[in-house]
């Protein structure tokens, strides 16, 4: 019936039907997620007894004062201003050339989406070759003789070097996806306004893709937030040289499974978290204001 | 603007031509309607002369130019699309204004002649809103502002009224004769609907298969078809076609025997036939059973079964009902088709 109204019994039929889903994300992602929030503000704590003798914010004034997590800030943040703006325009550029051939367009879709279905692993070992300083591929063109991993100058632009490239991939497939969602006759007809090849780019194509452009954006700023495994790969276990690889997340890890400091880890979790609200809040409050230019409507 | 096309080829590939040798000529600030089924290439023409498709061989010209090879962004023309195209992020005004933008017209010339074209097809109060605030008929207006914004010399419908209903269509046919009748620009409209065709058309393609059947007025097609697809298109109700050989008992009017002989199939028009006693009669006394009579409107159809053909009529008396008549056909609207289906015999063009 289209037009039932809910009553007791259905609403717990249901969640009866709900229920197999909701317990497992209660149990692993809810329920996690509010003891590590608890557990940032445990001062005096044994975790392994789970005793909880004294809270307060004396975990969130350690990171006030921690130099280390300065630096984490700092690189997770260069991180993110190099590596989202770089892999959305990238990955719109390829799209856009992928567009354009009709000759074994699937071969090289398929080319572009290999790093996605890859491992980290693999592709650090294969990127360690790249990068080598004396026999690496990267140095031989470029004509220099850079060491990308070990000097603490390059290492964070050889982390977001190896990012982009894995993150392209998928990101190709979704541009490819919204291109393919854009009539023909939008071109015809600014074709036949007099729009030239560019024109038809800025007044067609840039405005309709604009929704995959805010979702790849979000989506892009926030895994790049929580970097982490390329660095453990791409390093071999450390953080870079000097810390110079070191982000939020590798901290995190640092501080839970190195250090044993339970809840100075819980606590950059949460200042983690809060920075992603804010950006992604930030980056939705944008796009809202401009709905019209990017949408055509009123939201 | 004049507009020429001549000996056109087009082939998607070597075994499926589309056209092959079609040629016609539109006269300056003419209405010209492309009226077929779909499927027979209206749209594809209109892709022609707008540059979107280049032709295997062949001729396109404007006035004595030829434009066959010409980038349709330097054609100066304005095209209407059948789901109008409208640019979903910009507003009624900058819809309008777009191909002066493109054309890098100074904004406050823009918004002047945006304004004025709005108040042509009379959308003046909507210039703010989006498109998927507007309605199809205020969108169609939209669209037809927009193709006219860069005062194009010719002017391409595609089917601009299908997606409209009935009553919005009737309004919109109107304005579009209008339209074209004050800015005098050369208006080529493709449709499958022969009403619109015939309302405000001052010329008729009717093509089939990408082959032109016949051009013409609305009237001329309608009186004198040229062969037996566009006898059976124009015309509503269908005219009524039965093999020659049935009716030769019947007919009472001296028809040439080199006629008749090659006649294959005969079509009379609906209203051609009739119980009441016709001067001149082609044929008289058909045996025919009535089977079905409704009222449209003004009109009353009328079902009648002769032997095993079925066929309609329009000029019966209403509310006729005695079950068997006989029924006689005026020799207008009468047609003999030869075994090409060409008409080669009008009832009345011989008296």
């Amino acid at each position: 019936m289209i037009n039932a109204k809910p009553t007791l019994k259905s609403t717990l039929k249901a969640l009866l039907y709900l229920a197999p889903l909701l317990i497992v994300t209660i149990t692993f992602t809810i329920w996690p997620l509010i003891s590590s929030f608890l557990m940032s503000f445990y001062t005096k704590y044994n975790y392994f007894t789970n005793q909880v003798k004294a809270m307060g914010g004396a975990n969130f004034a350690y990171l006030w004062q921690n130099p280390d997590f300065h630096l984490a800030v700092r690189n997770t943040l260069v991180f993110v201003i190099g590596v989202v703006p770089l892999t959305v325009i990238l990955s719109l550029g390829i799209a856009l050339l992928l567009n354009q051939i009709n000759w074994l367009s699937s071969f090289f879709r398929t080319i572009y989406f290999l790093p996605f279905v890859t491992s980290t692993v693999a592709i650090s070992l294969v990127w360690n070759w790249i990068f080598h300083q004396d026999n690496g591929l990267l140095n031989a063109l470029l004509g220099g003789s850079v060491d990308w991993l070990n000097d603490p100058h390059y290492s964070l632009t050889a982390l977001i070097i190896v990012c982009v490239w894995r993150g392209l991939g998928f990101n190709i497939v979704l541009f490819l996806a919204g291109l393919n969602n854009i009539d023909n006759h939008y071109y015809q007809a600014a074709k036949l306004d007099g729009a030239s090849a560019w024109q038809q780019f800025t007044n067609v194509t840039l405005p309709m893709l604009a929704p995959i452009t805010v979702l790849i954006t979000v989506n892009e700023i926030i895994s790049s937030f929580k970097v982490f495994d390329q660095i453990y790969a791409l390093f071999h276990g450390q953080a870079g040289p000097a810390n110079a690889d070191l982000t939020m997340m590798y901290y995190l890890y640092q501080k839970f499974y190195v250090e044993g400091q339970y809840p100075v880890a819980a606590a950059s979790g949460v200042v983690l978290f809060i920075f992603i609200v804010i950006i992604t809040g930030l980056a939705f409050w944008y796009f809202q204001r401009h709905s019209i230019k990017i949408w055509g409507r009123r939201s | 603007m004049q507009v020429t096309l001549k000996g056109i080829q087009l082939a998607y590939d070597r075994h499926n031509k589309i056209f092959d040798q079609l040629s016609f000529h539109v006269q300056d600030g003419e209405l010209l309607a492309l009226l077929g089924p779909s499927g027979s290439g209206k749209s594809t023409i209109l892709n022609l002369i707008a540059g979107l498709l280049t032709p295997n061989a062949g001729q396109i010209l404007f006035d004595e130019t030829d434009v066959t090879k010409l980038d349709a962004r330097n054609r100066n023309i304005g095209m209407v699309f059948q789901d109008y195209a409208l640019y979903p992020q910009l507003n009624v005004m900058d819809n309008i204004a777009f191909p002066l933008k493109m054309a890098h017209v100074k904004k406050a010339t823009r918004r002047e002649q945006a304004q004025k074209l709005a108040k042509l097809v009379h959308i003046e109060s909507l210039l703010t809103k989006f498109p998927n605030e507007l309605s199809g008929g205020q969108q169609q207006r939209v669209a037809i502002a927009r193709a006219l914004a860069k005062k194009p010399k010719i002017l391409l419908l595609d089917e601009p009224l299908s997606n409209l209903d009935a009553g919005l269509r009737v309004e919109l046919r109107d304005e579009i004769r209008h339209i074209q009748q004050v800015t005098g620009v050369t208006t080529i409209f493709v449709t499958h609907d022969q009403n619109d065709a015939l309302r405000i058309a001052d010329k008729i393609i009717v093509l089939a298969n990408g082959v032109i059947q016949q051009v013409s007025t609305g009237a001329d097609l309608y009186r004198h078809p040229r062969n037996l697809f566009v006898a059976q298109f124009i015309g509503s109700p269908k005219i009524n076609t039965i093999p020659v050989a049935n009716l030769i008992p019947y007919i009472s009017k001296e028809i040439p025997a080199s006629i008749l002989t090659q006649a294959v199939t005969a079509a009379f028009r609906s209203e051609s036939i009739t119980n009441d006693p016709v001067a001149n009669a082609l044929m008289t006394n058909l045996p025919v059973t009535m089977t079905h009579q409704v009222q449209i409107g003004r009109d009353s159809q009328t079902q009648l079964q002769f032997e095993n053909n079925r066929l309609i009529s329009t000029a019966i008396s209403d509310n006729y009902t005695q079950k068997i008549q006989t029924i006689n056909v005026a020799p207008r609207g009468f047609f003999l088709f030869n075994d090409d289906d060409v008409c080669i015999w009008e009832g009345d063009a011989h008296d």
